[in-house]
């Protein structure tokens, strides 16, 4: 499945959106972080596992996806809730913990939930799968045709709730698609130390499912491997694994210190950026011309800007707003 | 006696090489404890050490490697299990609460279960209500378990070595805001003076950490230091607070924070765990099932609310106990009839 114009315009957008907020999360988080750093201190506290280089998992198979179709995401949620398309002011005011925020503040930046475009997430690892298999069951019990995609990584692919998700998935032939996004590490620990076989997309037809590998970090490749996998989600079809070979350039969490990492080795990752690719792809093609790429890159890098500005201008959320929204 | 100060990671990771020297059965596994050390720093420097074979990264499987630690252990081994985040055991507490716990008392004693299983705690840095929880009562409700929480690195060092010769399974939860790690706030009394050899500490006695005559505060782990803090304002109220530190939750030494009690008249306990079914409550209950007359005044309790742990800095630090809600608990008690 090629991309149509509008695809390859849409994915761009995308994906320039998500790398800018990445990297305007990164310089944001360090804030108030020096001289000494402290997780807990700055404007944006806690943990942060950012994305910068995974956005063709993210782009290339929400370019399929409807706002009633649901996402469950991970840890690292933040490009796959822009191409959702999660409200970008509330989440960047939930991690800035504003009253504002999607949760007002309750949540943070691995608990995101925006009800009106299906999109949650979950900080325990494995945990993405069960809910999207469920939000699946939904949608088959109810004769819709929306599908649910669930992210994981794969160090997630090792989890006994990933197992259980698919056999589930596949025994009721659901309309889910697992997308694992293979960044090569689970925090320090490389994929071949943890995981016996090279792609977890092998591990589909144990569970009676289809399953591919897309590699090089490819957005083109996604974009096919996803679409056959909606389309034959919506068409009653059952489930899909995919499993997409990615990058993540910046540490498992902001802080890192990536003693597990070779030297070098994300600068060689940079240099065959999948944005950059997707870019000479679409002038090489002659879909857009650089103009409207220009314009494109604008106006998301304006939506991002726009989101931070708005998250810094809300207000805190109150102490006493701990104690409500428990049993609501 | 060695001058040198500790953090409570440094002393963790020291009694555990000191075990694995003295015991070919001692090894380690769970998530990034090799080559990283720990997330906590519970394992820095051991991979270079002993190998791979020994300090054992596992893949992303606690249900597998929690179950296999529990079945190492019942083969001659004596396995310490990481499993990072306490928040975590939603995925493996079958291999906790159904396998580890119970298998010595199913075999009639005849098969014990020698691990460690220790964990990470706490909240305060605004990490969400996945990352920041203690639990602590989860885990001592259960039998089976011991239950371990230091608030200090010579605690620590002697918990540990003392968690992985017993024979039992040994819960060994550690709080992150006392660890002394570079990336996060530590409280400055929980790095101590620790003695370079070997040595264990006995479980089930509270330490006091502050002789007062008016009223006990009882607490565990992070919130010792809290306590201590709350003395000190008490202090210049003319308040003499005394301060106990649980150390153990199972076994619990009821009979010292009876002591205490009977002497002082007035009781707060405090906890990070969530209030309701936790900690303060057993802690009450040991004293007042036993005579309450010892008491002048109701005892209060200081604990998280009954709310998953909000992200924000202003709603976490409003839920989370400190030392002036814990000096107020105290001055209630002490201005209260009972
Ligand atoms: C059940 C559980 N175990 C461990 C963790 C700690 N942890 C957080 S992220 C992570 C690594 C995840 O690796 P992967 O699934 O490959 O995703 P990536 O971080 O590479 O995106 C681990 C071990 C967790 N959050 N939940």
């Amino acid at each position: 499945m090629k991309p149509s114009k509008e695809n390859l315009l849409w994915m761009y957008e995308a994906m320039v959106q998500a790398r800018h907020y990445e990297e305007t999360m990164a310089r944001a988080y360090m804030e108030g972080k020096s001289p000494k750093f402290d997780i807990g201190s700055g404007p944006v506290p806690g943990e942060m596992h950012l994305a910068a280089g995974q956005e063709p998992c993210a782009a290339g198979v929400c370019a399929h996806l409807r706002p009633t179709d649901t996402v469950t995401a991970t840890h690292r949620p933040h490009h796959a809730a822009i191409a959702k398309g999660v409200d970008l002011n509330r989440m960047t005011a939930e991690i800035f913990g504003k009253a504002t925020g999607l949760g007002g503040g309750r949540g943070g930046h691995m608990h995101l939930f925006d009800p009106d475009v299906h999109f949650s997430c979950s900080g325990i690892i494995g945990e993405s799968c069960g809910p999207a298999v469920g939000a699946a069951l939904a949608a088959q019990m109810q004769k819709r045709d929306d599908v649910a995609v669930a992210y994981l990584g794969d160090g997630a692919a090792n989890q006994g709730a990933f197992h259980e998700a698919l056999n589930l998935a596949a025994i009721w032939n659901l309309p889910v698609i697992f997308v694992v996004e293979d960044n090569s590490y689970g925090i320090s620990v490389p994929k071949s130390a943890s995981t016996a076989i090279a792609h977890n997309s092998d591990r589909a037809g144990a569970y009676g499912m289809a399953g591919e590998y897309v590699a090089d970090n490819d957005v083109l490749g996604v974009f096919a491997a996803a679409g056959k996998a909606v389309k034959r989600a919506r068409e009653g079809k059952g489930p899909s694994l995919i499993e997409v070979e990615t990058y993540r350039y910046f540490g498992h969490f902001q802080g890192d210190p990536e003693l597990y990492r070779p030297k070098g080795e994300v600068e060689a990752l940079k240099a065959k950026d999948p944005i950059a690719r997707l870019r000479e792809h679409i002038l090489k093609e002659g879909a857009h011309d650089e103009a409207a790429l220009d314009a494109a890159l604008a106006t998301a890098h304006d939506a991002v800007d726009a989101a931070f500005a708005f998250a810094r201008q809300s207000p805190d959320a109150a102490p006493k707003d701990a104690l409500s929204a428990v049993f609501v | 006696m060695s001058n040198r100060i500790l953090t409570i990671s440094a002393a963790m990771s020291e009694a555990i090489a000191q075990e694995m020297r003295a015991d070919p059965s001692v090894f380690v596994m769970g998530e990034d404890i090799g080559a990283y050390g720990g997330i906590f720093g519970a394992t820095t420097g051991l991979l270079d050490e002993f190998g791979a074979e020994r300090i054992r990264d596992t893949p992303i499987s606690e249900t597998a490697f929690i179950g296999a630690s529990v079945g190492a252990a019942m083969s001659g081994m004596r396995p310490i299990a990481e499993l990072m985040f306490v928040d975590f055991f939603g995925v493996c507490m079958d291999a906790i609460y159904n396998l580890a716990a119970k298998n010595t008392y199913f075999s009639g004693g005849a098969c014990p279960v020698p691990m460690v299983l220790m964990m990470a705690g706490g909240g305060g840095y605004s990490d969400g209500a996945q990352h920041s929880q203690t639990l602590y009562a989860t885990f001592a409700h259960m039998p089976g378990l011991k239950v371990v929480t230091p608030s200090n690195a010579h605690d620590a060092k002697g918990m540990m070595i003392a968690a992985i010769r017993d024979d039992n399974p040994v819960v060994f939860m550690f709080h992150k805001g006392l660890q002394g790690l570079g990336w996060m706030a530590s409280v400055e009394g929980a790095a101590t003076k620790v003695p370079e050899e070997a040595y264990t500490l006995p479980f089930g006695e509270v330490a006091v950490r502050r002789t007062g005559a008016d009223v006990s505060i009882v607490a565990l782990g992070l919130m010792v230091h809290r306590a201590i803090e709350a003395a000190e304002i008490l202090q210049k109220e003319g308040i003499d607070a005394e301060i106990i530190d649980l150390r153990t939750l199972v076994p619990l030494d009821r009979d010292g924070v009876f002591r205490s009690v009977k002497k002082t008249g007035r009781m707060v306990v405090v906890d990070e765990d969530y209030t309701s079914y936790g900690v303060t409550a057993e802690v009450i209950a040991s004293v007042v099932e036993r005579d309450i007359s010892v008491l002048k005044a109701a005892p209060k309790r200081v604990a998280y609310p009954d709310i998953p742990i909000p992200y924000a800095r202003p709603m976490e630090q409003m839920a989370l106990p400190n030392a002036v809600n814990i000096a107020e608990a105290a001055r209630a008690a002490f201005t209260s009839k009972g």
